[in-house]
């Protein structure tokens, strides 16, 4: 292997790294908080990557669909809960939350979809229109499951992986997509050139760790989150809700899953059903962490993406062996170093 | 009545489903398969509390090791299944032993993993065949015949599912097994009594991916062709899927759950892609909102709504007459327990600060102190199940410090816990059954083949008694998690007492009791003083306490503060100091 291949190597490396560890952070915040396992991470990137690829068509996306639907299941398990609750009064203003932002996006989708916008005003309808799918199947599957044990939320995570790559099929179809790239400038570094879209990868990573970094260090919401996560009860008790709690670490899990196949759209083809190794390598990362360390989930995306890179060089058939055959020997060592403590559920 | 009907019924139903046109019996075969992965993962998942994605993952183990062996070497199948089942205990054994130690949930992700690596190697190492599989595996051989029809085929593979059932069945009513079904409440239960919590979920784990391999090798030598898309993880995840459906916490649901996610796949992908005009696995979709409703709506699936119905179980009578061995007890007035300079620190707190006290055999000791005073944590070192920072406890002529409780249960010290742990959904009686652990020896095997039958008898012979000699014979076959927590505490001493101890260590045992139920407490305790037990007892309730102790040990902020009988105690001063803030 010469120098030129391995800054090749390295380069692809750090920008898949870039992409789980938007990722794993965002599985350990979302477990943290909610205790959910959330394996259907993945599928927002596919979800984010096709839903640009239809605007790009001037197609509407299916995901708005998606959108209506869960709303309108909220919609209808809210009104339940709350007429059990005899909290009738407090039906309009809930309904209105869950049902008008939207159908406003649908609204707003429908009219900009054929007008072919510029690229930029297509990844905000993408975010604007994948990013409530995370709080809205927060609401329709795991509100109603808080107080279940992590195995059963682990059960639902999946069934809601199911329906969503299903719903991908349906929606888009078995064909695979690349999106077009955010600039086709070639960075020149010596002999190694480097991507316009790779220097987006990175830059947009980089704030978005900082951003969250800074939203849970300083601010008054993420400090509430971190104690949420930290101790449930204990939060309940000085007065922060969980279930916003958790409303919010899904609008985040969906945001960044959108924003990263958004971003890996133009580098990889990206299937309906592709997101679901990319968010497992996520996990991968964020398991090296702990599930509960964010600096070291990102170490843990950084090897990740290394060994995924050089035995794609190397062994390319076992790629995908090599990185979830790593989750053992991570596994051992947290499972000798970790001093053995009991789960009481 | 309706049970037995019910299942005559079920096997009438097996038995003639042959006479039915060929679709039904490759659907009734592959049920069959399905089942005998579900009925292992009934016990993983529903029983244990613990689940595995990797399922299909060993099911393709056991195929492809018989699919290679038999068409390279040409190895009889017989001997095939022998190699798989080893190779899938060693690889089961060793994803247990890594990740069981730590939280639940890390188990689970360990076997996702593991499903997709082997999934990937099944279609990437060229012995294996790639993506198109390996054709003309060998039929199977019984007595010299070749089991090539389909039929016979059929009642093979029932039969095997059968009898995992049946051993099944026998296993989670056994000694271990009535441990293995207090796992999902933690393991410090369990491990108090002396079993090793670590050891039985790597067992139950071990054996659910045993049954996988059985139905990968039936799957491999029935279709005699495999190739990687059955043994995916999304195969795994359905496996998931049925026992949620038909119901985790009964062997029952898994068969339940198997016949209904086959047969609605079956439907489902017959109409789905011609009703939206595409192909493709739409059914996943169906499935995925099904599950997550029943998880909402109804988690103990099908097989819960069955039992509903349907009478339960007819009682089976106890023989009140015990067999067991029982120890012989200790010296009256020798010295049975010595606390000798025992500390525990937090870091900078000290919560237990160089205590030392004696129990002698035959007496009732209480611990007392006020709230935070460091009782609970000195129960907890004793029993062995926090670690010291320094000192030495001896028990008779064995230093236990140092031990682990299953350690410590064995020489005779048996306890209850503060925060009543029985297992809700098992009878008082199989409850108290688990305090017997260690006074039979029955393993999993002769569990599995029902030869654990006259000991098993001779258990629940013996906590019948105990249930009968702390006045709870009525509640004998009730749920534990119905009796009142008065009723459940008493239990607890009940279990604590089937493990024929020496000393008996109780934990608030009268924190939430009524008056009459202190006062029936108490004389219970001297009734055991009188057999010989010696007690130590940690406690808020003085008066309680004090008219039935023979000596007190009072405790403040980690520290012993006095010690005497009960009437030097109560008027020490600087014990009225520590309880009422100086008088």
């Amino acid at each position: 292997m010469d120098l030129q291949t391995l800054l090749i190597l390295a380069q692809d490396a750090v920008t898949n790294s870039a992409i789980y560890a938007l990722l794993a952070l965002s599985l350990i915040l979302v477990f943290g908080v909610t205790r959910v396992i959330f394996v259907a991470q993945g599928e927002f990137v596919s979800y984010g990557a096709l839903t640009l690829a239809s605007l790009q068509l001037g197609v509407m996306p299916g995901t708005v669909w998606l959108l209506l639907i869960l709303a309108g299941t909220a919609a209808i398990m809210e009104t339940i809960r709350l007429f059990a609750s005899g909290a009738r009064q407090e039906l309009p203003k809930s309904l209105a939350v869950l049902l008008v932002p939207p159908l406003a996006i649908a609204g707003l989708v429908k009219v900009c979809a054929p007008l072919h916008l510029p690229l930029g005003w297509q990844v905000l309808l993408t975010m604007l229109i994948v990013m409530p799918l995370g709080p809205l199947i927060y609401r329709v599957a795991f509100r109603p499951l808080a107080d279940a044990t992590v195995l059963v939320l682990l059960i639902a995570a999946v069934a809601v992986h199911f329906v969503l790559v299903g719903l991908g099929l349906l929606f888009f179809g078995a064909e695979g997509v690349r999106t077009p790239p955010f600039s086709d400038a070639q960075l020149m570094l010596g002999t190694l050139s480097v991507s316009g879209q790779s220097l987006w990868v990175y830059a947009t990573s980089t704030v978005f760790i900082a951003l969250l970094a800074w939203f849970f260090n300083k601010t008054f919401y993420g400090k509430a989150l971190r104690a949420v996560a930290f101790n449930r009860n204990g939060a309940r008790l000085v007065g922060i809700s969980p279930h916003l709690a958790g409303t919010v670490s899904f609008a985040f899990a969906s945001s960044i899953g959108c924003l990263s196949g958004v971003l890996i759209g133009p580098i990889t083809t990206l299937y309906y059903d592709s997101g679901f190794l990319i968010g497992l390598k996520g996990f991968v990362g964020a398991i090296v962490g702990g599930m509960a360390s964010y600096p070291i989930a990102a170490v843990g995306a950084l090897l990740v993406g290394f060994s995924e890179s050089f035995s794609s060089f190397w062994l390319s058939g076992y790629k995908d062996v090599i990185v979830f055959t790593m989750i053992i020997p991570v596994l051992l060592w947290r499972s000798l170093s970790s001093t053995h403590f009991e789960e009481e559920e | 009545m309706i049970r037995r009907a019910g299942f005559i019924l079920f096997l009438l139903l097996l038995l003639i489903v042959p006479a039915f046109p060929s679709f039904y019996l490759t659907m009734g075969s592959y049920i069959g398969l399905y089942s005998i992965v579900a009925i292992g993962l009934v016990l993983l998942t529903g029983v244990t509390g613990l689940t595995s994605f990797g399922q299909a993952g060993f099911m393709g183990l056991g195929a492809y090791t018989s699919a290679v062996l038999t068409t390279q070497l040409a190895w009889s199948p017989w001997l095939t299944l022998l190699v798989a089942l080893a190779l899938t205990m060693i690889i089961a054994f060793i994803l247990g032993a890594i990740t069981l130690r730590m939280g639940g949930h890390y188990l689970p992700l360990a076997t996702i993993a593991w499903g997709i690596s082997l999934y990937f190697l099944f279609g990437t190492i060229p012995i294996l065949g790639g993506s198109s599989g390996i054709a003309d595996i060998q039929a199977l051989k019984l007595f010299g015949i070749e089991l090539r029809d389909e039929r016979v085929f059929y009642y093979l593979i029932w039969g095997v599912c059968l009898v995992a059932l049946w051993i099944s069945t026998n296993l989670l009513d056994s000694r271990e097994g009535r441990a293995i079904r207090a796992l999902k409440g933690g393991v410090s239960m369990v491990e108090a009594f002396g079993a090793s919590g670590l050891r039985l979920k790597n067992v139950v784990f071990i054996y659910s991916a045993l049954l996988a391999c059985i139905a990968g090798w039936l799957y491999a030598h029935m279709q005699r062709f495999v190739n990687p898309s059955p043994f995916g993880l999304n195969q795994g995840i359905e496996f998931l899927f049925m026992i949620t459906i038909g119901g985790a916490f009964s062997l029952w649901g898994a068969i339940t759950g198997a016949t209904v996610i086959t047969l609605l796949k079956t439907v489902l992908q017959g109409i789905l892609p011609k009703l939206i005009s595409q192909s493709g696995n739409f059914e996943i979709i169906v499935f995925g909102i099904m599950i997550v409703a029943v998880l909402q709506w109804m988690r103990g699936g099908i097989w819960a709504l069955v039992e509903k119905i349907i009478p339960p179980k007819p009682d089976r009578s106890v023989k009140e007459t015990s067999g067991l061995t029982m120890r012989a007890p200790p010296e009256r007035g020798s010295t049975l327990l010595k606390v000798d300079g025992m500390t525990k620190a937090y870091g900078g707190l000290m919560a237990v600060k160089n205590m030392s006290f004696e129990v002698s055999a035959g007496e009732i000791v209480g611990l007392i102190g006020p709230n935070g005073a460091g009782k609970s944590t000195m129960f907890n070192l004793i029993s062995g199940e926090l670690p010291r920072t320094a000192g030495n406890i001896y028990f008779g002529s064995h230093t236990i410090s140092g031990l682990k409780p299953p350690q410590i249960a064995r020489l005779g010290l048996s306890r209850t816990f503060q925060h009543v742990r029985l297992i809700p959904g098992m009878t008082a009686l199989e409850n108290v059954m688990i305090g017997a652990y260690l006074r039979t020896h029955d393993g999993i095997f002769s569990a599995g083949l029902r030869l654990n039958r006259s000991a098993d008898e001779q258990v629940r012979g013996e906590a019948a008694r105990q249930l009968r000699r702390v006045g709870l014979e009525e509640s004998m076959f009730v749920p534990a998690g119905s009796l009142s927590l008065g009723k459940q505490r008493v239990v607890e001493i009940a279990r604590a007492l089937c493990a024929d101890p020496v000393l008996l260590l109780l934990d608030e045992p009268a924190a939430g009791l009524r008056y009459l139920e202190k006062k029936e407490l108490a004389g219970l305790l001297s009734d055991l003083r009188s057999t010989g037990l010696t007690v130590l007892i940690v406690e808020h309730d003085m008066e309680f306490l004090m008219n039935l102790v023979d000596r007190v040990v009072v405790m403040e902020f980690g520290e012993k503060l006095a010690e005497g009988l009960p009437q030097e105690i109560r008027s020490n001063p600087a014990v009225l100091e520590a309880y009422l803030g100086g008088v």
